[in-house]
């Protein structure tokens, strides 16, 4: 297990300095944009980690409703945070590409609201989960995620439908795109999202040994486990 | 089957009855709602100060606005009268259907939240000199809709909310997130109405989805939150 996470890191590590390369010196410069459209290498990638990411933690909620494995909530919980992660880094990135080419920093588009409301829902389920440290957390967190995923699709025609009357900025791009871009996007893609793997792989191995801790801290508080109490780190924690 | 709809609906009639009686004796959520919405009508009108047409643009926002923040007064009273005493616990172990409560819960604020709306939607046209452009009876299912909307979601996170440290503060940050489209819809949909800009269809449609929606989501996973353990 662990092995297998050193090598995938060190491929991730790879896939990102050659994403890096290839976004800034090999994919050629876009015609009207300039250098700024370069963004758009972290930009989609990120956004494309990020829902993959809730969309885990949606699939990994109601495995945990159904099943009450522990594994479940645990992959729930690295997979809200980091996407919550990928999701900002979208969200910032967006507007400083925006500004030099739509003019505005930002605009109430349908893709740009829903991401918007797609994080502030997965903040709310970090927050409930921060200020909820009971036993039936997860289950509250679980039916959460669950609330979430049924209002995206009512945002998203709510939105499309208030801003297709009105006139918004154009997002497709013209013309057809170089092989070169097309190349450095892909792999920046792969590369994110290996990047997104391991760092919610890495926050799924955190949160099992953290409640590995927590449960051996509350058997030696019964003292039911005192032979393996040297294994046990001195300090828990703070949260 | 029929005698346990029966006991569904009986159950949640003796609920919602014994809060209706509550509330009629202490008048507490009621009270709180309407001079808190009465507070927020009065600093919104100093705040903007709109003319006539203006009204019409920015009224269905504020109105929705205030009853939005007010529900949220009733919608922390729910749940916290029925920890004191352990009535909550003693609901868990028993086998009434958990759905009975939670509709019983959610009418009940529904019927307080449409009190207060009946109550303040006139203080409104009166401040803002408000006079519908549209057809102003489909402000009814507007009205109808987009409460039910902000109620059963609402009655759903403060049970969710019930166990969680500082929940007051915890229906807020998880119910508006949610309940951003609903809020959307009625705004919208009161907009469209009061300046007579075009067909309200769209919206209405649209809270009514979000209705069946959530309130099938609620009914399928309050008892889990309930029996939560």
């Amino acid at each position: 297990m662990k092995r297998a996470f050193t090598i995938f890191s060190l491929v991730t590590a790879i896939l990102l300095v050659y994403g890096l390369y290839q976004a800034l010196v090999a994919a050629p410069t876009e015609r009207t944009m300039g250098d700024v459209q370069r963004i758009f290498y972290y930009h989609v990638p990120s956004a494309w980690t990020a829902f993959c990411l809730f969309f885990t933690n949606l699939i990994a909620s109601i495995v945990y409703l159904a099943t009450k494995k522990i594994k479940a909530d645990a992959l729930a919980v690295a997979s809200a945070e980091v996407g919550v992660v990928f999701c900002t880094i979208v969200l910032v990135t967006g507007p400083i590409w925006a500004r030099p080419v739509w003019g505005i920093w930002w605009t109430w588009d349908v893709r740009l609201t829903t991401t918007l409301v797609l994080w502030l829902i997965y903040v709310a389920y970090l927050v409930l989960r921060r200020f909820s440290d009971t036993a039936q957390t997860p289950i509250l967190a679980a039916v959460l995620s669950i609330f979430g995923a049924l209002d995206v699709p009512l945002v998203y025609f709510s939105i499309w439908f208030f801003r297709t009357q009105h006139p918004q900025p154009v997002m497709g791009k013209g013309g057809s795109l170089d092989p070169r871009m097309l190349h450095a996007f892909l792999i920046n893609l792969l590369a994110f999202t290996c990047f997104g793997i391991m760092v919610c792989w890495a926050r799924y191995r955190l949160e099992m040994l953290h409640r590995e801790v927590e449960e051996a801290h509350a058997m030696e508080s019964l003292g039911t486990s005192s032979s393996n109490e040297a294994s046990l780190p001195l300090s828990r924690s703070s949260r | 089957m029929t005698e346990s709809r029966n006991s569904l609906w009986s159950l949640a009639v003796a609920t919602l009855v014994k809060d209706i009686r509550l509330e009629w004796r202490s008048k507490d959520a009621l009270n709180a709602m309407l001079f808190f919405s009465l507070l927020v009508v009065v600093i919104f009108s100093f705040s903007f100060d709109p003319n006539a047409e203006e009204s019409r643009q920015i009224a269905g926002g504020l109105i929705w606005v205030a009853f939005l923040f007010s529900s949220i007064v009733a919608l922390n009273q729910t749940w916290a009268r029925e920890l004191r005493n352990q009535v909550l616990d003693a609901y868990r172990v028993s086998p009434a259907p958990a759905n009975s409560l939670f509709l019983a819960k959610a009418i009940g604020n529904f019927l307080f939240v449409l009190i207060l709306e009946a109550v303040m939607t006139p203080l409104f046209i009166v401040f803002y000199n408000l006079r519908a452009l549209g057809p102003a009876w489909q402000l009814i299912p507007v009205g109808i809709l987009g409460t039910w909307a902000l109620v059963v979601n609402g009655t759903f996170f403060a049970a969710l909310s019930l166990r969680t440290r500082s929940r007051e503060i915890m229906l807020p940050l998880l119910l508006f997130p949610i309940s951003i489209p609903a809020i959307q819809g009625m705004v919208e949909a009161t907009r469209i109405i009061l300046s007579a800009d075009g067909s309200a269809r769209f919206w209405i449609v649209l809270l009514l989805t979000y209705d069946v929606v959530f309130t099938t989501a609620c009914l399928g996973l309050f008892g889990t939150i309930l029996q939560a353990e």
